[in-house]
């Protein structure tokens, strides 16, 4: 595709029907009432000059450009500012409005800098263009007067160029970074002639509280805001559009190319989850997919401890295919297995179970999600009958109360949490659950309501005392629990207990009682009620206990089924939320139907033509379990970095190490590379062709920019080594693959790449009964038929602080890095975060010596670690917390094997540890960069 | 592990944990797990809970 420019309307569009009727230079058109003249003109096929406006944000009325005559009214009015009314009769272009636009450019032109032929933006430049559409000839007032043309460009941000020499003053970026953003850190500082942008109070972007989203360089009309990939590169000339590779909520974008040169990627603004808006990752941190540390070629070793060999494709293959037989000849058929990526395609993971089902003749099959959302799967099912979230993004849009339990959404999910905070700036209110201060809690414009500041391991124990409100004070939805669900007489016996209320459970959460009761009256009482959560839910050993918690707490308010409400796991991963879908565990076929059920299991083994069997396989824990036992012994690992990411690293590398084939498929050599034999490059997203699936069950087409750069397709591979082992399989293109799972997948049957490409996204369930997809689930009834309340016992967690050990750890993400970090470690986001530091309170770094910035032993009872600490008092007492962006960290050296009862989620929140001031590097870190290059073997 | 889902399905009446544990095993463990906690009990069934020697009871 050529260069794709989206149609701008100037003024967002109202809602409702066209029920206005308007007449633009003779032509008709009818619009939603409030609807500005600009948009009711761009509708009618007639574009009124604009420099101020765009229909990204809300009317501002300052370049006076748009200004138009309208029948029967004085003067000329901004038409971006005017609504319509009924019967308006308006002339865009008459003598009066021409002559004024002309004027307006010429005072615009006059304090411009003339080098569009050398501009960065030449040829995509509103300002230019907007000089051709009013016929500039002449600027009258000369170039001699005073002006801007020596302002000082701000070139700290690594990702774009601030030039103010080239600023109009529209306030579109002032306007993009607080309507859409929400960070409000632009302002116009001065006033008239002095007017300039300013990021914070005379800073630099860089030290601003920038967060480097992109919206404001997408705001700008001229080349203000450039972002430095064009300043470099040049105005791309093609565009592709695809969805973002970071995390789950999958933001569509066109990648814009010249050739096969990404020069940068542009929100889409059609784009279902993110509706143009994008963050410093998926806007920005694109470099990975072309950097260096890149591995394009095949190697083999026979000993973790040789040297990498490259060899060709058919080697590699052929080598996979005869280890993993010996393997089974040897040990028996459950001693190979798989782990899927959640970020690969939807095609390629289901390629993978299949190879591990029909190839390798086991379910040994399981995904990252086992370590972040498998208790959402687990608790939604049991209590709703489907393992997946309830709700559209755009939902939030109609909460009237926001409650955020266990997740950071303006780090994890930031374009999401826009969303969020302009419905929160609106007037809806906001209980946050978190042992830390986060973000959300006091963000401009935003306060939390309620900031429920609960220890860790007390999730279940205070959504109970929460429901224990609502049954005993009467805020019970009753018609919707008589219609809709069932065991609720069970359930509210159970909750209505004196142990189950707030004053009950106070010393244990830590959180006031009549905190919890005033949360619990907003949530029940306040209107349309809806739940966000994350990993600070679910990575907990009651992490299944609190989703049914959650869930029993939603369905008592009936705050489900509808806009405004549900229970929304914000899922981490691109498409966390497809491996699941595709069948990657080892209880689950695709659609997550259990490998027992004879009917289901049939229907695969009559298209695969294979037998599969019906009893679960390993979790991914079971693996590392069963590895070290001996009875597991070859793993294939696609697209994870388990080694890094998986905890009490201790046993996972004793686990790997224990192992006779470890296949890993990456972009890169690492951490669990360097337990490997057998290393296959993968491929980025960059140049895949398949589909992704956010945390809103969404469907997005990723497209190819370029050809893999090693030369193979990642399904490819994977049915090269499935048809090797004895299995063949082969599909000439990734949609056959889409139809395939199309073919066997109730939830599915509609979802096609013609589809896709025809109506941009699809949320599943897509099928006969619900043809365009599922934005709202549970509106008439739920999966399961009733929904199901089950009663939820808090039962604390083993893992207590101690005297050895007092304070406890939790661990979490950031904006700039993601997971951990293999991607964004390779890009300009460094600059924010170049290392993971431990975040500890004031009086718990004084009372051990601890000041800002110094190295410090963190040890738990597996292991230890050291990193920088942080003051903050954004911590409680007794609680550190740190992120896992960078393998040198360690950080799982730190985490414990204790997980969820139900799913084994590793329980990452809640790791009791000692924090003491360093004198000497812990023996993991003792390696200089050379030794961990070393550590990785030489390529001969 | 079993312990804990054993707590965790404390919610159930007693005669009704050791089926549900039961059914959480066969529908989410590995044979061999499974094979593993059928004999752990066999072979410690004075010290391990009764709740449990019930369910692996139930295992086929």
């Amino acid at each position: 595709m050529s260069l794709l420019k989206e149609p701008d309307y100037g003024t967002p569009a109202k809602p409702g029907p066209a029920t206005v009727s308007v007449e633009v230079d003779g032509l008709h058109v009818a619009v939603p009432d409030g609807t500005s003249v600009m948009r009711a003109a761009a509708l009618a096929g007639v574009d009124i000059p604009k420099l101020c406006a765009t229909d990204t944000l809300d009317a501002f009325g300052s370049c006076r450009l748009c200004l138009v005559e309208i029948d029967g009214r004085r003067g000329t009015p901004a038409s971006c500012t005017t609504p319509v009314a009924e019967g308006m009769v308006v002339k865009t272009q008459t003598p009066k409005v021409a002559k004024l636009r002309e004027s307006v450019m010429e005072l615009y032109i006059s304090d411009h800098p003339l080098d569009c032929l050398t501009c960065p933006a030449n040829g995509d430049c509103e300002l230019q263009d907007m000089a051709g559409v009013v016929g500039l000839r002449q600027v009258r007032y000369g170039y001699e007067g005073a002006n801007h043309l020596d302002a000082v460009k701000d070139l700290s941000n690594p990702y774009f160029d601030f030039d103010p020499s080239k600023c109009i003053a529209c306030s579109r970026c002032v306007r993009a970074c607080g309507e859409i953003q929400g960070t409000f850190a632009l302002t116009i500082e001065g006033r008239g002639f002095a007017s300039k942008v300013s990021p914070g109070a005379g800073e630099s972007f860089m030290d601003s509280e920038c967060v480097s989203c992109g919206a404001c360089v997408q705001a700008c009309p001229t080349s203000t805001l450039q972002e430095r990939s064009v300043v470099e590169l040049g105005v791309p000339t093609r565009s592709v559009i695809t969805t973002c590779a970071y995390c789950g909520v999958g933001c569509s974008f066109k990648a814009e190319t010249r050739g096969d040169e990404v020069v940068r990627m542009v929100p889409l603004k059609d784009g279902g989850a993110n509706e143009g808006h994008s963050c410093v990752k998926g806007r920005f941190a694109f470099g990975y997919a072309t950097h260096p540390d890149r591995a394009l070629r095949p190697m083999v070793r026979d000993k973790i401890t040789d040297p990498w060999r490259e060899v060709e494709w058919d080697e590699a293959i052929g080598t996979v295919a005869r280890r993993m037989l010996e393997i089974k000849a040897r040990y028996g058929t459950g001693a190979i297995g798989a782990i899927t990526s959640s970020r690969c395609t939807n095609e390629e993971v289901y390629v993978v179970q299949k190879m591990v089902r029909a190839a390798f003749g086991n379910n040994n099959v399981d995904t990252c999600a086992r370590v972040c959302h498998s208790p959402t799967g687990y608790g939604l099912k049991q209590t709703f009958g489907e393992s997946a979230g309830t709700q559209d993004f755009r939902s939030v849009a109609q909460a009237d109360v926001i409650m955020v339990i266990g997740a950071n959404p303006t780090d994890g999910h930031p374009v999401f949490a826009s969303r969020m905070k302009q419905r929160l700036r609106e007037g809806a209110r906001l209980i946050v659950a978190d042992p830390r201060r986060i973000d959300l809690v006091r963000s401009p414009h935003i306060q939390a309501d309620h900031h429920l500041q609960l220890k860790p391991g007390t999730n279940v124990a205070i959504v109970n005392a929460m429901a224990h409100v609502v049954v005993t004070e009467g805020l019970v939805d009753k018609a919707f629990v008589a219609e809709r669900c069932e065991g609720f007489d069970e359930w509210a016996a159970f909750i209505s207990r004196p142990e189950n209320s707030p004053e009950a459970v106070e010393s244990i959460t830590g959180v006031p009682a009549d905190d919890v009761r005033a949360a619990a009256r907003l949530y029940a009482g306040g209107g349309n009620g809806a739940i966000y959560y994350g990993l600070g839910v679910t990575e907990h050993s009651q992490g299944s206990t609190m989703v049914m918690g959650m869930a029993n707490l939603a369905m008592a308010c009936g705050n489900i089924g509808h806009e405004g409400v549900g229970v929304n796991p914000l899922r981490g991963q691109n498409n966390v939320q497809g491996s699941c879908d595709m069948g990657s565990f080892p209880h689950e076929l695709p659609g997550y139907r259990h490998v027992s059920d004879d009917a289901v299991r049939q229907t695969f083994q009559n298209l695969w033509g294979t037998t599969l069997l019906s009893e679960p396989g390993l979790r991914i824990p079971n693996m590392f379990d069963a590895a070290i036992e001996g009875s597991f012994r070859g793993l294939f690992v696609h697209g994870e970095d388990i080694a890094q990411s998986d905890p009490n690293f201790h046993h996972v590398s004793a686990a790997l190490g224990s192992m006779e084939l470890v296949v890993v498929q990456d972009l890169f050599l690492n951490e669990t590379s360097k337990f490997a034999h057998v290393f296959l490059p993968g491929a980025s997203f960059l140049e895949k062709d398949g589909t992704f699936t956010n945390a809103e069950r969404r469907i997005n087409r990723v497209r190819a920019v370029m050809k893999p750069k090693s030369a193979m397709h990642e399904w490819e591979i994977i049915c090269q080594i499935s048809t090797a082992m004895g299995y063949p399989m082969s599909y000439d293109h990734p949609s056959q693959i889409m139809d395939e799972i199309a073919s066997l997948t109730p939830t599915f049957t509609g979802v096609s790449f013609k589809k896709l490409d025809e109506v941009g996204s699809i949320q599943w369930p897509c099928n006969e009964e619900s043809p365009d997809g599922t934005p709202i689930m549970h509106t008439e009834t739920f999966t399961r038929g009733k929904g199901r309340f089950v009663p939820t016992v808090f039962v604390p967690t083993e893992e207590r602080s101690n005297r050895r050990y007092p304070l406890i750890l939790t661990t979490g993400r950031i904006l700039s890095q993601y997971n951990v970090g293999a991607q964004t470690r390779r890009t300009a986001n460094v600059a924010w975060h170049a290392e993971d530091v431990l975040e500890i309170h004031p009086h718990d770094a004084e009372v051990r010596g601890i000041t800002d910035g110094d190295e410090v032993t963190l040890a738990s009872r597996v292991g230890e670690t050291t990193l920088h600490a942080q003051i903050s008092e954004r911590m409680p007492t007794g609680v550190v917390y740190t992120t896992f962006h960078h393998p040198i960290s360690g950080t799982n050296v730190l985490t414990t094997e204790n997980s969820d009862w139900a799913t084994n989620c590793p329980e990452y929140k809640v790791t009791a540890v000692q924090v003491a001031l360093t004198h000497s590097t812990a023996v993991l870190q003792g390696e200089s960069e050379a030794d961990r290059v070393l550590a990785w073997g030489l390529v001969d | 592990m079993v312990n804990d889902i054993v707590v965790n399905l404390g919610y159930l009446p007693a005669e009704k944990v050791p089926a549900a544990v039961a059914d959480h095993v066969k529908r989410f463990w590995d044979p061999r797990m499974k094979r593993r906690l059928v004999e752990l009990v066999a072979a410690e069934t004075e010290s391990v809970d009764p709740v449990v020697v019930a369910a692996a009871a139930l295992l086929p």
